[in-house]
């Protein structure tokens, strides 16, 4: 079954015509993502280069003409929360924000339009969500993964594909990777897709993979100590971070005391994951844990 | 981004956050002149520099080291500190002058302290009661957090650890905004009474406004003060901004202060790189920042020390590399190099031919270990071998974190 995303998904793009947006389009058609579409204000009526995809001027009008069922955004920043925005008001039931410099302002307001919505928001600033072989919405290399059992959990981009990289050199293939992006406020928290693997009869473990700032790892821990079936391993980076710098992603920053590698590596420890503590020892803790 | 007291000032006085009047000077001339604007003859002469405890801070210039080192550690410290009462306008101007120039050392600051550019002079105020009010992002909750405490003046870390029940707390639905029952719960809540209790509320309005507008991460007023009137007025005012939307605030933008930053992460910053400095001797360039932090991470774990984490990000190109390399060997601390690209948009070979010219451009005088994987790992590893270079290659992260450090330590 795997989670989120499937030959099922019905996917556009809105920002298709930009560099990123029409590059990674094009990488996930050959992926073998269905693409149906994209949306650019001002360019609806026409059609995405040789691929023969429609561009509408709003995501209703992308939705109604294409059945349209999932949205990846590559607006830049100073446009995406507006673009989320209107994938929400669209009735998207899967929109993967990929934009990086989302304001703090703008994602407080997308944030209060989520609750009460159909719509479930992976990212901002996230490589994305793939079910190996059968779909990719997002920028992650789709030839390092392989369709396999264990669900990777991540607020990292290419720390991801290094823990993917190790896995499947270890035989163990992926059943969905996924995303959550780095940034303070996201749309979908680690809590969110554990629930959703700990339901899907395809995966029989997870990988989290967290980092330094805010308290999503703790509540994480909280939640796997009640409710989780499957084992859980997890190594956090940014054990050597110093407090108080933002690290690359907005959200990794340690803050009054608060939000070290440290105390989630604990609270980690205690709720009965399996913690991993160098970077390169992820896929083996794994292999490891499953016998 | 951080910003100066009297830039932050500048900015609550447009949306009428009530403030002594008050204004900076880089001279002790200008300083007189702006007491003489102030009126009245009571001033405050403010060290404006990036960091609190400036009031327990002392000058290295101006005492003993003992002194200073006690000044550090936050303890009671002789001689004058950052922050000067003066009754005429020939105080104003000896505080100006002692200060412009010199290097204040307080608990925020480290044993290093900070050079003093410009100070604030301020109205001096009749102080009846401090408190404490800030507003920051709850991360849990994703909404704005109003904190409040009748400790003014101390530290809201010390004050959380000593007594957190006096740390009254408001959030803000995005949906609704501040409404003023929220001020005066938190008011009547710090034992606030009577007329003052509408001028608090109002000053919490106006602070969110500008909290809000702005764009700020943080603002912090500490003290806030209500004076022997009855007036409720910002003391102090710390804030700091998201730096996602300095796009869209290119007034604030220019609030950056280069002499507060380290050099290496400004011009690190100016190619786009995202650089920390750190004070080990094994410089690192890796793309991703989770990626970036796990490398220095795991340099740590095998006995040694990272020199800086930095971000190439997803489509670093020659100029970026070249510059990347030039940064990190800029710190002659730097005993080695650690390269370590994992290849997703950004091909193996487009970042090894980078690498290689990047090398021949600012010349390598340290070990470099380069381990690349992913999008066209063979063709890239192959670039680095017929490069001639004294590159020595890893495919694992564990075999490239063992090489560099056995390159360094020998």
């Amino acid at each position: 079954m795997a989670i989120l995303v499937d030959e099922s998904t019905r996917v556009i793009t809105q920002g298709i015509t930009g560099s990123a947006g029409s590059f990674h389009t094009h990488q996930c058609l050959d992926y073998g993502t269905k693409v149906v579409g994209g949306v650019v204000p001002g360019k609806g009526g026409q059609t995405f280069e040789d691929t023969g995809l429609p561009i509408f001027h709003t995501v209703a009008a992308a939705v109604s003409e294409t059945g349209a069922n999932a949205t990846m955004i590559f607006v830049p920043p100073p446009f995406a929360g507006d673009s989320i925005l209107e994938a929400i008001d669209a009735g998207i039931e899967l929109i993967v924000a990929i934009t990086e410099g989302i304001p703090v302002r703008d994602m407080i307001a997308v944030n209060a339009a989520l609750q009460n919505s159909s719509s479930r928001l992976i990212g901002p600033n996230c490589p994305g969500v793939i079910t190996p072989a059968r779909c990719k919405m997002g920028i992650m290399p789709g030839h390092i993964h392989t369709p396999g059992r264990i669900g990777v959990l991540s607020r990292s981009g290419t720390l991801t594909y290094e823990a993917v990289g190790q896995l499947s050199a270890v035989g163990l293939g992926q059943s969905t990777c996924v995303g959550i992006g780095g940034n303070p406020i996201v749309g979908t928290k680690f809590i969110d897709v554990l629930k959703l693997f700990n339901a899907d009869p395809d995966t029989d473990a997870v990988i989290m993979i967290g980092e330094i700032g805010g308290n999503a790892e703790e509540q994480a821990a909280a939640w796997i100590h009640e409710n989780m079936s499957k084992p859980v391993v997890s190594f956090i980076a940014g054990a050597t971070a110093p407090p108080g710098r933002r690290m690359g992603h907005a959200g990794a920053i340690i803050s009054g005391g608060q939000g070290t590698a440290e105390s989630k590596f604990e609270a980690l420890d205690k709720a009965g994951v399996h913690i991993v503590r160098s970077p390169a020892e992820m896929g083996h803790k794994m292999r490891e844990v499953l016998g | 981004m951080k910003i100066h007291e009297y830039q932050a000032k500048q900015i609550l006085r447009q949306y009428g956050v009530p403030l002594l009047a008050g204004q900076a000077a880089t001279s002790p001339e200008s300083a007189v002149n702006a007491a003489r604007d102030i009126g009245g003859d009571l001033w405050v002469v403010k060290s404006q520099i990036h960091a609190g405890g400036r009031g327990m801070g002392r000058f290295k210039e101006q005492v003993s080291e003992e002194e200073i080192a006690k000044a550090a550690r936050g303890e009671k410290a002789a001689g004058e500190g950052g922050v000067r009462l003066c009754r005429s306008t020939d105080e104003v101007a000896e505080a100006t002058r002692s200060m412009l120039g010199s290097t204040l050392v307080t608990k925020q600051t480290g044993i290093e302290g900070k050079t003093v550019r410009t100070v604030f002079v301020e109205a001096g105020c009749d102080i009846a009661r401090e408190l404490y009010l800030s507003m920051l992002l709850d991360r849990a909750k994703s909404e704005v957090m109003i904190m409040a405490s009748a400790s003014g003046g101390m530290s809201i870390e010390d004050v959380a650890a000593k007594d957190p029940d006096a740390i009254k707390k408001a959030w803000i639905d995005p949906a609704v905004g501040f409404s003023p029952y929220q001020g005066r719960r938190l008011a009547y809540g710090l034992g606030i009474e009577g007329k003052t209790v509408r001028a608090f509320t109002k000053f919490v309005a106006a602070l969110y406004e500008a909290y809000r507008q702005s764009d700020a991460s943080m603002v912090e007023v500490n003290p806030l003060v209500i004076t022997g009137d009855g007036e409720v007025v910002a003391l102090d005012a710390k804030m700091t901004f998201d730096d996602n939307s300095l796009y869209r605030h290119k007034d604030i933008a220019q609030m950056r202060d280069p002499h507060e930053e380290d050099p290496t992460e400004t011009e690190a910053s100016k190619w786009k790189l995202s650089f920390v400095a750190l004070d080990g001797n094994i410089g690192c360039m890796v793309n991703g920042a989770g990626l970036a932090m796990s490398t220095m991470d795991i340099i740590k774990l095998k006995g040694a020390e990272p020199a800086n984490f930095l971000d190439v990000g997803g489509s670093a190109n020659q100029e970026q590399v070249a510059a990347a390399f030039r940064i990190i060997t800029s710190e002659p601390a730097v005993k080695g190099i650690l390269v370590n690209i994992f290849g997703g948009i950004m091909k193996c070979d487009v970042i090894a031919q980078g690498v290689v010219a990047a090398v021949k451009e600012v010349g390598l005088e340290v070990p470099l270990v380069v381990r690349l994987a992913g999008t066209n790992v063979e063709l890239g590893k192959k670039i680095l071998a017929d490069s001639g270079l004294a590159i020595t290659p890893a495919s694992t992260l564990d075999e490239a974190a063992d090489a560099i450090v056995a390159a360094v330590q020998g």
